[in-house]
């Protein structure tokens, strides 16, 4: 099953959420088809999704 | 001493030290790691970009350690939808509900697009963001921002990155008049006598990026630019003389030697 992340194609397994595509760590926040995510373990990927994976960087 | 203000909504806004400092423009994370400890800074802001390995950033490790407050920007957001999302991601990023909201107009001037800031304001506003809004020096719409509970507004003196100081001293006073939550000089900052010149238009604060990383010096700009916004507080406290077209004698006339 083919998802995109942060805009690169990626193939995952059937049932593959967004905590084990994303190993939780502070700092780090993530969307799904542009909306935010709060509980990534109940987040059930599918085909065509596209995860977006922020954190913090330089800016004014 | 450091103001802690209560607004009617959203948490109370501490704005810390009057210097604000931007990462953006950085060249290490060393001279970014100096740059802070040298000015200890009110608040220090950061742009939410993609995670290369999907872990937070050394930045973030960085700021974390040095314990300074984080203000996460909505900065290159080119619609008021974009901006209200990527403010819901920093705060679950960063756990923080501060944001400072910028809704840019275009990429070539990088200025506010205020119908865009005011509605993108309004909803963050209601989901319990403490809003600070990047603007234009527009008391109308700094009024607006406050009417709808931003808890600050940060009008810029020229465009981001420019250095061209405040270009419109007068704009940044008729913001200053028409609200009463804080005023935050954003963007347009070039050297520590702009950084006084705001404080002594009234601004609370001093937001400078560019002035300090691209500076040959990061770390003597930053701490001029912290003595310069104490400097312009003093002396917008201390009350300046009013500007005359004459002179006006300092040594009294009585008593001179008739010679």
């Amino acid at each position: 099953m083919r998802i995109q992340v942060n805009g690169t194609p990626r193939d995952i397994d059937d049932g593959c959420t967004l905590a084990t595509l994303v190993p939780r760590h502070q700092g780090v926040a993530c969307a799904v088809n542009g909306a935010v995510v709060r509980d990534w373990e109940l987040v059930v990927l599918r085909e065509g999704d596209a995860v977006e994976v922020l954190t913090a960087f330089q800016g004014g | 001493m450091t103001p802690v203000l209560s607004l009617e909504l959203g948490e109370p806004f501490d704005i810390g030290h009057p210097l604000w400092i931007g990462t953006g423009g950085m060249t290490s994370l060393a001279t970014m790691a100096s740059v802070i400890e040298a000015a200890s800074p009110g608040l220090v802001t950061v742009s939410m970009r993609r995670a290369g390995d999907l872990g937070p950033s050394g930045l973030l490790a960085m700021l974390r350690d040095q314990g300074v407050r984080l203000l996460p920007n909505t900065a290159g957001c080119l619609s008021a939808r974009e901006a209200v999302l990527t403010a819901r991601l920093a705060r679950e990023a960063l756990d923080t509900s501060l944001v400072k909201l910028e809704v840019i107009g275009d990429e070539r001037s990088l200025l506010p697009d205020v119908v865009g800031l005011l509605s993108a304001a309004a909803e963050l506003v209601a989901d319990g963001f403490t809003v600070l809004p990047y603007t234009t020096a527009d008391p109308v719409v700094a009024a607006r921002l406050a009417d709808l509970g931003c808890a600050a507004v940060m009008p810029l003196g020229s465009p981001i990155g420019s250095g061209q100081g405040i270009t419109d001293p007068a704009a940044i006073e008729r913001v200053r008049a028409a609200v009463a939550i804080p005023v935050v000089l954003d963007a347009g900052i070039g050297t520590a006598s702009d950084a006084a010149l705001a404080m002594e238009l009234g601004c609370d604060a001093v937001l400078a990026a560019t002035a300090i990383t691209r500076a040959e010096q990061p770390v003597a700009m930053a701490r001029s630019l912290r003595l310069a916004v104490e400097a312009g507080r003093l002396a917008y406290g201390a009350g300046r003389i009013p500007r005359q077209t004459t002179a006006r004698a300092s040594s009294p006339l009585a008593g001179r030697a008739v010679l």
